[in-house]
């Protein structure tokens, strides 16, 4: 049967980018399906039970700005936060938090039931309805037809699943989710470019089974971070510790003797893995001569004794990872209660996609997350975002929108993507960011908030709270610029102390704070002190863009140049073979990228500077034929 | 076609304008928004647009560096639609690299191969038909100019860069994993190896510019060995190279009497001619030291010229002409055949290629095909009619270098001014942007790659 309501935007899969997309499209005011082949595992985390960290806690606070779940779940899931690198700035500072499962799967199946325009259903996804070459729908496995103007497939690790636990391997999606099958051979039949991946994780275990009394607590910051912009601690459940324990000699010895039944090395797993997260295994023969490896003891949540080894990935037999966990201290007689295994999947080369996140293949077809060839739930509630706000832009009849590179690592994230591709699961890191001193956690909002509320996505709650930050940062800002310290006064006796030499002319408050070693509390308060001392979050603002200036203008220097090339289009059917003066391996390159614009052709390695130029050469000859033509 | 113009690059940039290494007018050109300002300086006033202004052209302290004509068009009437400047001076190629190096100095960027018609395309300065050079000259020029880069690079100065790099590559890994990996154990800026290690970059970097300042073909001229038999007419083509030229400026004997030494000039460029006498097997002690000496010479030189009598070889295999040499000599990468005396045996004088062997055919004694010769020479100093050559490369690298070098002072005092771990990354990473142009690129992903193959990353 055709299902009554007409729909704009269908995303298929309730994971962190199936929930992400469907709340984007539904906030921007257009009538959204999400379907899920289970409604109780939406927001599931069925892998590490954190979200943040280094550059995946900027991504949160991204979408964050632009209105999304994942930072406001977490607020009110987080067990345990910290703040990483808090000694070496602001810029690469990040937030980590670890959530329990149930209240952070809770918290975002209340958000997607009071979306308004959002309806849910619950069944699996068995074709695509295909119109003119345009998705249109898609058909349930009971043959329920749904139709629409998108859709966002957000299927993760569906296509060609193989799960491995030492010799043993069987197919499927995550443990215990079936996998799609009709759907697979549709897309199986359009022109994408598929490729294999691996990853992994650890065994479970059974918290009343470890001794952690000889294990190091580690516990949550003193003062908690709190991940959302419209979040607080009051948000916070009760805060409890991890731990700390490690490998050991008797730990590797064990994994060694195990290797002859380990997938990865008897060559039964062919897909290629990650290489920032390798299986124990894999550490023990890469790193020989590290005799001890961390590793962290997370628990799942308040209501569970599940604990989550990070550090131990392995698709070792069952009885080698028995006998490896409890090798180590304080687990001697840990009791597994789900074995950890290592899934290959299948996925699509990014490069078919358009910034937009809509296939080149399939018009009206978004794909986000993990078919990308992504890693990390906040990967991939970034590309649902994007996915699902861009589908409702089609639908609304409206132009797509991605911030570029210098605007969001939302933007080094959908770029790298689709102009680099991916050979192993991409996960973000803040080196992947060229403009890592703009593209801060604490700034978030300023670099998407006004934008996402241009285009619909957040709420005018959230908008209020941001332009009165930005006003209070502004007139921090100016407070302090003309705010002047005369030498031999008073105020100028305070703060000598904090200064290298004594200041011998007048500063103003502002020109004070950029020298070495002066904190926005040294000098706020000497002159004109305001009548109600502004925010934490504002304060920070002013000291970080003053103590920043140099690099972040020689940066903007940077994206203007760029700036122009961003805005270039390079033609989708541009033939680069006949472009005189470019090296066959270049050309072959662009051909193989189809980069969008000037400026991503020349993020493509190999494409130098003479090359970028032949290629604008070749573009204004182009435009020049066309006309005379 | 206005959008066009907006993708041209904001830098002004310089460029010598007439072919390297030709005597009489050589001319310097400056295309931009600062060649204006760069000129009041040069000249100390004002140009007159479209005027040929007969002036001196001063250096930093206000010392006269050449006498010329200088002219200056202000855009979008002028060749690239920018503003232009232009000094034409006396060509020679030391008066033209200073002047390169002042513009440089006062904020202009060397110009890549073929980009003044870039500009002048981008611009609505030339049309399609005119444009269809363009693609050729870019290409072709940076082609050469790799293959020049590839040569001024050889040895050692070679191996220092790469050491240099390698050594930033060390230290930005250890820095960027404890950034993206805090949690992994890695020792920041606490334990002071990255304040060592930056300090050892530092003086590596240092070093190799004064190496690559020192090194460069146009202030030091090139080597040349003479290599040859006994009565091959060596000591004839000598004179005939210097024989015009009253620039001869020492004749010392080597430091054996196996080696001698001629400075020389051609058309301005310098040129250290090796004589190497009889390279023979010798029982004599001193006479084999002096050999070994004569022999280093060799494998250090630009150029070697292995000459023989036209009258009694027939050949123009090297190996079979002189197996023992060729034996010991490795490579004949930087090998020329001279036939010498062919006014003698009525062949044909001047240059030819035989399977990638350079081969001269000359008279010393009558002058015949030496012209040939120097003209061969030139071009392998990079002074060519056509293409940008060998010192323009040094320029380039020497240029890179000094922005290298200015990004690590930066991350230095950000590391010891304020400890400030994100900056000194950001410091490194531009340090070897600026390399890159010796080195060719390297990506965030080849970094990540490094870093992932040097610690045992994740959790």
């Amino acid at each position: 049967m055709d299902f009554p309501t007409r729909f704009d935007v269908i995303v298929v899969g309730g994971g962190h980018a199936g929930t992400e997309a469907a709340l984007a499209a539904a906030r921007m005011g257009v009538k959204t399906l999400l379907l899920t082949h289970n409604i109780e595992t939406l927001g599931q985390m069925s892998c590490n039970p954190a979200i943040g960290g280094i550059g995946k806690s900027h991504l949160v606070k991204e979408i964050d700005a632009l209105d999304g779940a994942m930072a406001l779940a977490t607020d009110m899931a987080g067990i345990q936060f910290r703040t990483l690198n808090s000694r070496k700035g602001p810029a690469v500072r990040a937030t980590r938090a670890q959530a329990d499962r149930i209240l952070y799967k809770a918290a975002v199946r209340h958000m997607l039931e009071n979306q308004e325009n959002l309806w849910l259903f619950q069944q699996s996804c068995e074709d695509l309805i295909v119109e003119d070459g345009a998705a249109r729908g898609v058909v349930t496995q009971s043959g329920i037809r749904f139709l629409s103007k998108t859709v966002v497939l957000t299927t993760g690790t569906f296509l060609g699943g193989v799960i491995h636990v030492g010799m043993q391997n069987y197919s499927g999606g995550r443990a215990g989710d079936p996998a799609s099958i009709g759907l697979a051979q549709k897309l199986r039949a359009l022109p994408f470019r598929i490729d294999r991946l691996k990853t992994g994780t650890p065994p479970r275990i059974d918290a009343r089974s470890v001794d952690f009394s000889v294990m190091q607590a580690q516990p949550g910051d003193d003062i908690t971070p709190v991940m959302s912009y419209m979040g607080s601690r009051a948000l916070h459940p009760k805060q409890i510790n991890c731990f700390i324990t490690h490998t050991n000699e008797q730990t590797h010895d064990i994994i060694r003797a195990g290797m002859d039944r380990s997938p990865m090395y008897s060559g039964v797993i062919e897909g290629v893995g990650p290489r920032y997260c390798p299986s124990i295994e894999d550490k023990i023969v890469r790193f020989a001569d590290k005799n001890s490896h961390q590793v962290f003891i997370e628990p799942e949540g308040l209501t569970t004794h599940e604990l989550y080894p990070n550090g131990v990935s392995t698709s070792l037999p069952f009885d080698v990872q028995l006998n490896l966990i409890r090798s180590m201290k304080g687990l001697e007689n840990a009791h597994i209660t789900r074995p950890g295994y290592a899934i290959e999947y299948d996925y699509f080369n990014p490069q078919d996609l358009k910034y937009s996140l809509e296939t080149k293949h399939m018009e009206s077809l978004f794909f986000a997350g993990q078919i990308n060839g992504t890693t990390g739930y906040e990967e991939a509630g970034a590309q649902g975002l994007l996915a699902g706000m861009n589908a409702a832009l089609q639908a609304q009849g409206k132009d797509a929108w991605t911030p570029r590179r210098d605007e969001a690592y939302l933007g080094v994230l959908v770029d790298d993507l689709i102009t680099m591709g991916t050979k192993e699961p991409y996960r973000m890191f803040t080196s992947r960011a060229e403009y890592r001193l703009i593209l801060r956690e604490d700034n978030a909002d300023m670099r998407l908030t006004e934008k996402g509320h241009e285009l619909g996505l957040v709420s005018e709650e959230r908008w209020a709270a941001f332009c009165e930050k930005r006003e209070a940062i502004e007139q921090e800002t100016q407070r302090m610029k003309s705010s002047w310290i005369v030498p031999n006064t008073p105020e100028a006796e305070l703060i000598n102390p904090k200064l290298e030499t004594p200041i011998s002319h007048e500063y103003s408050l502002l020109d004070l704070l950029k020298r070495p070693g002066v904190e926005y509390a040294d000098v706020a308060n000497l002159k004109n002190a305001p009548e109600h001392p502004v925010s934490e979050q504002v304060s920070e603002q002013v000291q970080i863009s003053v103590k920043y200036a140099g690099y972040i203008s020689r940066q903007a220097e940077d994206i203007e140049r760029l700036r122009r090339q961003e805005n270039t289009p390079l033609p989708e059917n541009m033939d680069y073979s006949v472009i005189d003066g470019l090296s066959n391996e270049v050309k072959q390159k662009l051909s193989e990228a189809r980069p969008a614009t000037l400026a991503a052709a020349s993020r493509i390695q190999g494409v130098t500077p003479a090359a970028v130029s032949l290629l604008l050469v070749h573009l204004k000859k182009r435009a020049i034929s066309s006309k005379s033509a | 076609m206005s959008d066009f113009q907006q993708l041209i690059d904001q830098d002004t940039i310089v460029a010598q304008a007439t072919a390297p290494g030709r005597g009489g007018v050589g001319i310097v050109r400056l295309s931009g928004a600062k060649s204006l300002e760069i000129a009041k300086t040069i000249i100390g006033f004002e140009p007159t647009p479209r005027h040929a202004h007969y002036v001196p052209f001063k250096d930093t302290e206000g010392e006269q560096l050449d006498m010329g004509i200088a002219l200056y068009f202000p855009g979008p009437n002028s060749f690239t639609g920018e503003d232009v400047f232009e000094l034409q001076g006396h060509g020679g190629p030391v008066i033209i690299d200073m002047l390169l190096s002042r513009c440089m100095a006062l904020g202009a960027r060397l110009a890549r191969p073929g980009e003044f018609s870039e500009r002048a395309f981008l611009n609505d300065k030339m049309d399609l038909t005119q444009a269809e050079a363009i693609a050729d000259l870019i290409d072709s020029s940076s082609e050469q100019a790799a293959k020049c880069a590839l040569r001024s690079l050889q040895g050692a100065f070679s191996k220092r860069i790469d050491e240099l790099v390698e050594a930033l590559i060390h230290l930005r890994i250890y820095v960027e994993a404890a950034i993206d990996f805090p949690e992994e154990e890695i020792d920041f800026i606490g334990d002071g190896k990255v304040a060592a290690d930056l300090e050892d970059i530092r003086n590596k970097l240092h070093g190799v510019m004064k190496e690559a300042n020192q090194g460069a073909l146009l202030r030091e001229g090139m080597s040349v060995v003479i290599a040859g038999r006994p009565n091959a007419g060596k000591s004839s083509l000598l004179n005939a190279l210097s024989g015009k030229e009253s620039a001869i400026v020492t004749s010392i004997e080597g430091t054996t009497r196996d080696v001698l030494r001629e400075h020389i000039h051609i058309d301005g460029m310098p040129l250290h001619i090796i004589d190497t006498a009889g390279l023979r097997d010798s029982p004599d002690e001193v006479e084999r030291i002096g050999i070994q000496r004569a022999w280093e010479e060799i494998h250090k030189a630009d150029r070697i010229l292995l000459m023989v009598d036209s009258q009694s070889v027939d050949s123009n295999d090297p190996n079979e002409i002189w197996p023992e040499f060729m034996g010991q000599l490795k490579s004949r990468d930087h090998l020329t055949l001279v036939r010498n005396k062919v006014d003698l045996t009525q062949e044909n004088t001047g240059y030819e290629d035989i399977n990638g062997l350079p081969v001269i055919s000359l008279s010393a004694k009558t002058n015949d095909g030496v012209e040939a010769l120097k003209t061969h020479l030139k071009s392998i100093m990079g002074f060519d009619s056509t293409t940008e050559g060998g010192f323009i490369a040094r320029r380039r690298h020497i240029e890179a270098l000094q922005k290298a070098n200015r990004f690590l002072d930066a991350g230095f005092e950000q590391l010891h001014g304020y400890g400030a771990g994100e900056l000194l990354a950001e410091d490194l990473k531009e340090a070897q942007e600026a390399l890159s142009e010796i080195t060719g690129a390297f990506t965030s992903d080849d970094l990540l790659g490094r870093i992932f193959g040097s610690f045992c990353i994740g959790k």
